[in-house]
């Protein structure tokens, strides 16, 4: 009993003094930072629009009704039961409503299922527990996995900024280029999100499905798993930097860079090898190979 | 119940007292009243593991919980209140109600009846003792999605036993529903003619029917790839993971249409009483409660729109579920109809049956949402999805059932209930629900994924409005269960009308009503 007071005590305190936490009192989808997710804002205003429409109607005349259809009040109930033309009008205008609201979501759901004429293509990997990237007209592979020390989810340590949300090897885009994603996973279902872009898709093992997105601006976009794949589901994010077309060369050849060096000094493996034949056609492979 | 129905039959059949006679009664209103027990102890035991469950999302972090055992509680709190709860209660409504509304002496099958009821408590035993076995009980969300499910333990194969159990239970009731409903009405009482919770059970023990049996396709499809080497799920194989979500969704849009049709009749026997008002448009009631029924059939992959469906299928499902949104419609406003220019009075069934109106609106504009697939993609799966389908689940069908309870408990004891316990569980109720489950719509549009034990930091503040509100939603549960035992044990002397605006057979019969009642039909005008 006592320590239940305790308890009680400590999340009133906790509430009090939430610290680390600057109050985030979101109440809408995250900004967007594609053309997708901003259609995607605009159905969600449209169709909130048009809830808030019903919403006075049907409750402003259900509290009205409330409130002067009251015995307490002495009003005498009336006996009819059925009026076959009200009927016919609250099917026929909801059947309207809904087919002006079909419209515009079919044009973003065509729009979104069209993965045609990327200027890049990443293959996603959901493992059980991180991502996998890998950049097939590069040759660049990595895992991306969660970075968030054990000790802050064990509450031994004060937590980061982008707890939860920091992976070591982030996704680097170019902005503005149209990125096709091919996913897939190795294990279990797993699921790709990033909000800010407006993708989602569930990662099928043994198939691959497309999307694309198109990053209109510059910056780090973060997102987590969505399908339960096991214990540390809510443990494999996702961030996207999205970069300049110069930053995103250099960042490439970097990565591509340490492979190299190590081909040249003889402890080349197989993939080492198999990547310096693929940056023969690079700048950086004449320098390299001349030492 | 009662001592004086009990007396009544002693020498009419000799028919055991004590242990035995709740093991082998084939009494429509025993079994009625033993279902609903279930339902209210599975409602504490699946609502306890919610609290575990909003005491660990109280703060980031793992506090009380590892990762593996949270989704355990997630999954079993999911399985345990749909299967374990809402379905059961709604059974009990049944046995206990639709006898009586029809003017009949029993259900039409009384021994497949007891059986039917027994089967339960076999299977919840199963699926609570299973966090006792090596690995823990299930935690692949109740879903129970492949590649996930096949890697799990031992509990996995006796969860699947236990829903297969389930589903035979379903199964075997809707059968004695319907025929009873179709063959034993009293002369005189048409199929328009009968009570709406009737025709709302009716199309409920179809829809059962039609789907169990794919549910049970399904999970024996994951037995046998968990232990017989089949590879229905598995690529490697030539199997598809995702055929296993369109063969449990098909069954699984219907389920959540079975899990509301009953909650629709009940709300639509107590508006008109406390509104003194019959019910209005009541043809277009049953027409749209049809349309619902088939409806549902035809929009299973709205709840599959992220897997990567082609174009088109997307666009069909996508206006198929739409059009579902016409017919929940009108009945709104068709129980709006029959409070206006009514004679109303604010009795705790009639208060729950409003918040059902309203909250389960709520509830049906969050689902409009999801419906429209762009949106869907940035709302699958984040607490969004879990704010939608706990409005319709708890503030629709649970307060339904506790609107149900309040409306038949008098007829059932005798005894009226306190109706001052009776507003406080309702008022904590509402405001502790919509505490709970309104936050999450916002950090579902945040961007939060569900079945997370651990979150990000600006999810903090949310979470713990949240987690205040299921402690008080939890604990009101309590007042629930006193007012149930002190209207058994006395209260005023109930009427056999009970309520002032009562019409149907059962206010016609004493209260408590005898153990055996209608053994002559009433003839109905």
């Amino acid at each position: 009993m006592k320590k239940m007071w305790q308890r009680a005590g400590m999340m009133g305190a906790a509430l009090a003094t939430s610290q680390a936490a600057l109050a985030d009192w979101a109440y809408n989808l995250q900004p967007p930072a594609s053309k997708v997710a901003q259609d995607v804002m605009d159905l969600h205003n449209l169709i909130m629009l048009v809830c808030l429409g019903i919403f006075i109607v049907v409750f402003g005349a259900m509290f009205w009704s409330l409130l002067k259809h009251r015995k307490s009040v002495g009003h005498k109930a009336a006996h009819f039961h059925e009026n076959t033309t009200i009927e016919i009008i609250w099917t026929v205008i909801p059947f309207v409503i809904l087919v002006g609201m079909a419209y515009p979501a079919a044009k973003v759901v065509i729009d979104m299922k069209d993965t045609s004429n990327p200027d890049l293509t990443i293959k996603v990997t959901g493992y059980q527990w991180k991502w996998g990237y890998d950049y097939l007209n590069e040759d660049v592979s990595f895992y991306s996995t969660l970075s968030t020390p054990r000790e802050q989810i064990e509450n031994k340590q004060p937590k980061g900024e982008h707890y939860l949300l920091e992976v070591d090897e982030p996704m680097v885009v170019p902005v503005g280029k149209r990125v096709r994603l091919l996913i897939t996973a190795n294990d279990v279902l797993h699921a790709w999100w990033v909000p800010a872009f407006g993708a989602k898709q569930d990662a099928i093992p043994g198939f691959i499905r497309d999307i694309w997105f198109k990053a209109d601006k510059i910056g780090t976009f973060r997102g987590q798993c969505v399908e339960l794949c096991g214990k540390d589901h809510g443990f494999m994010p996702i961030v996207v930097e999205v970069v300049s077309d110069e930053d995103y060369a250099a960042w490439v050849a970097k990565k591509k860079g340490p492979v190299v060096a190590a081909a040249t000094t003889g402890e080349a493996s197989q993939s080492a090898e198999i990547a310096a034949e693929q940056v023969d056609a690079a700048a950086e492979a004449a320098a390299p190979a001349a030492q | 119940m009662s001592d004086a129905a009990h007396a009544h039959d002693d020498h009419s059949h000799g028919h055991p007292t004590g242990i035995m006679r709740w093991l082998t009664t084939t009494n429509h209103k025993d079994i009625g009243s033993m279902y609903l027990w279930f339902a209210l102890i599975m409602l504490f035991a699946a609502g306890s593991m919610a609290l575990l469950i909003r005491a660990e999302l109280f703060q980031p972090g793992m506090q009380l919980t590892n990762p593996d055992f949270f989704n355990q509680l997630t999954t079993m709190h999911g399985l345990i209140m749909i299967f374990g709860v809402i379905m059961p209660a709604f059974s009990g409504f049944a046995n206990w109600q639709v006898p009586l509304m029809l003017g009949a002496p029993d259900m039409a099958f009384p021994r497949m009846n007891n059986w039917a009821f027994w089967l339960l408590p076999v299977a919840g035993l199963m699926l609570m003792a299973s966090f006792l076995l090596p690995g823990g009980a299930v935690a692949g969300g109740w879903t129970m999605y492949p590649p996930l499910f096949i890697q799990g333990g031992i509990s996995y194969d006796l969860t699947i036993l236990a829903v297969h159990i389930m589903g035979l239970s379903s199964i075997m009731g809707s059968i004695n529903i319907a025929t009873t409903i179709l063959n034993m009405r009293a002369p005189g009482l048409t199929l328009m003619k009968m009570p709406l919770f009737v025709w709302t059970w009716l199309i409920t023990a179809y829809l059962l029917i039609a789907t169990m049996p794919v549910l049970a396709g399904a999970v024996t499809m994951l037995l046998t790839d968990r232990n017989f080497g089949t590879h229905f799920f598995n690529a490697a194989g030539g199997g598809d993971p995702v055929m296993f979500q369109h063969i449990f969704w098909f069954f699984a849009h219907p389920e959540v249409y079975i899990l509301i049709l009953p909650a629709f009749g009940i709300v639509s026997q107590i508006i008109p009483t406390f509104a003194r008002k019959p019910l209005f448009g009541y043809a277009s009631m049953v027409y749209a409660t049809a349309s619902i029924a088939i409806l549902s059939f035809i929009v299973w992959a709205h709840h599959m729109f992220t897997v990567g469906m082609p174009v088109t299928a997307q666009l069909f499902f996508m206006f198929s579920t739409m059009l579902i949104a016409i017919p929940t419609g009108v009945k709104v406003f068709n129980w709006v109809a029959t409070m206006w220019r009514g004679s109303m009075t604010f009795e705790t069934p009639m208060l729950f049956a409003i918040a059902f109106v309203c909250l389960f609106t709520i509830g049906g504009f969050s689902g409009l949402v999801l419906a429209i697939a762009p949106v869907d993609i940035q709302l699958h799966d984040t607490y969004y999805v879990v704010a939608h389908f706990h409005y319709v689940l708890v503030s629709g069908a649970l307060f339904s059932i506790f609107a149900g309870i309040y409306y038949w408990l008098p007829k059932w004891t005798g005894h009226m209930y306190n109706e001052t316990l009776g507003k406080w569980h309702f008022w904590l109720s509402v405001i502790g629900m919509n505490i709970v489950f309104f936050p999450m719509h916002f950090l579902g549009l945040a961007g939060m994924p569900r079945r997370i034990p651990d979150y990000a930091l600006q999810f903090t503040e949310y979470n713990q409005i949240a987690t205040v509100g299921a402690f008080i939603f939890g604990f009101s549960q309590l007042i629930f269960l006193a007012v149930i035992l002190k209207s058994i044990r006395g209260g005023a002397k109930a009427t056999d009308k009970v309520w002032e605006g009562a019409e149907g057979l059962e206010w016609t019969v004493p209260s408590p009503a005898p153990y055996h009642t209608f053994e002559t039909a009433p003839v109905v005008k």
